[in-house]
């Protein structure tokens, strides 16, 4: 029994560490610019398969493939938000919404039409594949190096946040982006490169994702809520929030499915309801 | 969304000027009406490859058996209704009154088919349900005729296996809808029946991110077998939790009923799905000299893409229509084409197959297969067969 509770909260946590890279690009721009990118999946979509395809078409070794993910994901992010984002940022939430659902839209039928609908394959590397026995209990092995990789990106995401020239420039133009830029700070370069970083790691997040969640063109559509939950429940602009956030998911999500299933699929909206009622604001949130 | 096909227009027509120059008359044969066949699936979203599957059969048909059928050329209209049931009958609609269709086909799931069997029976239009698999669909509507499968058709046999070969406690894990249930339902029967034990049974939603938990809780239960039922397209996801938790290694069989080692993903699914025990009524692999012409000439159109039992089933709806005009001489109302199809026999890709005059429904061969690595990839090898299973037995 016991063993049985910690696999689930172990399968818990491996997933919400993947919605953690996913979402967490979404939560900081949201909270900067107060824009509501409905198409961030399309990003993470976007380095799935760039990993998929150099899997599968170049014979790359998967692992190798993963900082590609993120910079194909990152520049893509880039440069739509040079282009087209940046134009919007003073629009009203609606003109945001329908902008960035057009997005989606468009992103699904182009990759249906480039690459059809279809399942992207992805063959881990043998040492990534089965479980690991730790006393009695199996955990997946890749399960065991998704959670390894997140936990390195958090605490670099924290470092970088908290100890570098940048991350204060982030910190001060998500509390106060007036006051900041009067300060001299570039807010509009910072929200273009905070951008870049959140479509990287949406992008990491779609690669490492593959074999949990599974990769073909209505991606983005069809994880959108969760990612949505992440930011509504943690609050927007936060790390810390998106991060706690991403894990009551996660296990939440597991431990429904494994322990009631008549219900399991509906466990993480009961919970968004019950939260959003006490925390209105997210659990960390710095704006209402 | 919205293509029409005319492999050789550009011949007919050639062939057409030919023939007046010369004063020959096949005219009045070739003037007929063309027969349009309005094709609904779903070509994007989550069951896109139902869809590729069933138009690129459908094409296949008309380019092997010629666009033209007892002097009336061939309309193919292909619409894509994304899988969702008030778009299917939305289009059947538009199709009927607008386009004015002889015949409604297709239908990639058993929601899809229902919303749409009421325009059916109202427009008087033959509807081939090539895909959907609930046994209670040919109900709906007089005019609906299937030539795909049923569920409870499949189910059976593996029941029945699995009880003569020392598996004694299943878990069942079905998709959340019509042909899961009807599965579970027709695999509880059969089991029970045969003095076997249903350890525990559980239901996924037909839109399931994650098959982890569920299939965690199977291994925790530690069955002798665990019998899947998945829509085609999800056979992947579940086969990679299955091996990435283990359960081989503990012991625990997967049996099923085709979807799950679906032709279509079978490949991608690799040495994990070695093994797998199912019933079905058709196989990329069924050694026939029909099936060897069709997977081969599929493959060639498609680049290399193997074909899977939605095709068969839109190959042989195909097949269902082409003979029904031939029979009715070309001038059948939509009853008359419907009283064709019952009764009728041929062999498919699949083997033999026979349209039950009643029930409007498919009589078939249903296989026991295991996958088996031949050449380098995974088929689902036959090895047992039980001839003429009638649609609802279970």
């Amino acid at each position: 029994m016991v063993g049985n509770f910690i696999g689930v909260l172990f399968d818990g946590v491996a997933y919400g560490s993947l919605l953690f890279v996913i979402s967490i690009g979404l939560s900081v721009t949201m909270g900067l610019m107060n824009f509501v990118n409905l198409a961030h999946g399309a990003f993470a979509m976007v380095g799935g398969y760039a990993c998929a395809l150099l899997m599968t078409r170049a014979g790359m070794p998967f692992l190798a493939t993963l900082p590609v993910a993120f910079v194909v994901a990152a520049v893509a992010g880039i440069a739509l938000e040079r282009t087209l984002y940046q134009r919007l940022y003073k629009a009203t939430h609606l003109d945001q919404v329908m902008f960035t659902i057009g997005v989606v839209f468009m992103a699904v039928a182009a990759t249906t039409w480039v690459f059809g609908p279809s399942q992207q394959p992805v063959r881990l590397p043998e040492f990534l594949r089965g479980q690991v026995k730790v006393a009695g209990v199996g955990f997946g092995a890749y399960r065991l190096f998704l959670v390894a990789v997140v936990a390195a990106i958090t605490v670099a995401l924290h470092l970088t946040m908290t100890r570098t020239r940048f991350g204060a420039q982030v910190r001060a133009a998500v509390d106060n982006p007036v006051a900041a830029a009067g300060l001299g700070i570039d807010v509009n370069r910072v929200f273009g490169v905070t951008f870049a970083l959140g479509s990287g790691l949406a992008g990491l997040g779609g690669a490492l994702g593959i074999d949990v969640l599974g990769l073909e063109p209505t991606f983005p559509l069809k994880y959108m809520v969760y990612f949505l939950l992440v930011v509504a429940i943690g609050g927007a602009g936060t790390i810390k929030g998106g991060l706690v956030a991403a894990m009551i998911l996660g296990i939440c999500d597991v431990a429904g499915k494994y322990y009631v299933p008549q219900i399991g699929s509906f466990i993480i909206y009961f919970l968004m309801v019950a939260l959003m009622i006490a925390f209105p604001a997210g659990l960390y949130g710095r704006r209402s | 969304m919205n293509e029409r096909i005319h492999p050789t227009r550009r011949r007919v027509l050639q062939g057409l000027a030919g023939a007046a120059a010369l004063n020959a008359l096949p005219l009045r044969a070739q003037a007929g009406e063309p027969l349009k066949i309005g094709l609904i699936l779903p070509m994007t979203g989550p069951f896109a490859s139902t869809g590729k599957q069933v138009s690129a059969a459908c094409r296949l048909y008309v380019q092997r058996n010629g666009d033209t059928v007892a002097g009336r050329k061939v309309d193919l209209i292909v619409k894509d209704d994304a899988g969702v049931p008030d778009t299917t009958k939305r289009i059947a609609q538009e199709l009927v009154v607008q386009d004015k269709v002889h015949v409604l086909a297709g239908f990639g799931l058993t929601p899809l088919a229902l919303a749409t069997a009421p325009v059916a029976t109202e427009a008087k239009v033959p509807m081939i349900v090539m895909v959907a698999a609930t046994a209670i669909i040919p109900t709906r509507s007089p005019f609906i005729v299937r030539s795909g499968f049923t569920l409870p058709q499949v189910t059976g046999p593996v029941a029945d296996w699995a009880a003569k070969n020392k598996i004694r406690r299943v878990y069942t894990m079905v998709t959340d809808y019509g042909p899961g249930l009807d599965a579970e339902k027709a695999f509880h029967a059969r089991f029970k029946a045969a003095g076997g034990e249903i350890v525990e049974s559980v239901r996924t939603p037909l839109a399931n991110p994650d098959f982890g938990p569920f299939v965690q809780k199977v291994k925790d239960k530690a069955p002798d077998a665990l019998f899947v039922f998945v829509p085609s397209g999800q056979g992947l996801a579940v086969m990679k939790q299955f091996e990435e938790r283990g359960l081989r290694q503990a012991g625990i069989r997967m049996i099923g009923t085709g979807d799950v080692t679906d032709d279509d993903l079978l490949e991608s699914m690799g040495p994990p799905a070695v093994g797998v025990i199912t019933s079905f009524h058709y196989s990329a692999a069924h050694d026939s000299p029909e099936n060897k012409a069709y997977v081969d000439a599929f493959g060639k159109a498609n680049g290399g893409l193997r074909p899977n039992f939605h095709s068969v089933g839109g190959y042989d709806g195909m097949h269902l229509i082409y003979e029904a005009v031939k029979k009715t001489g070309g001038k059948g109302s939509g009853e008359e084409l419907v009283n064709a199809m019952k009764g009728m026999s041929w062999t498919s890709p699949r083997g033999p197959v026979t349209i039950d005059p009643t029930a409007r429904d498919v009589v078939q061969t249903v296989y026991l297969r295991e996958v088996k690595m031949v050449g380098g990839k995974p088929w689902n090898v036959e090895f047992d067969k039980f001839d003429n299973v009638k649609p609802q037995e279970g």
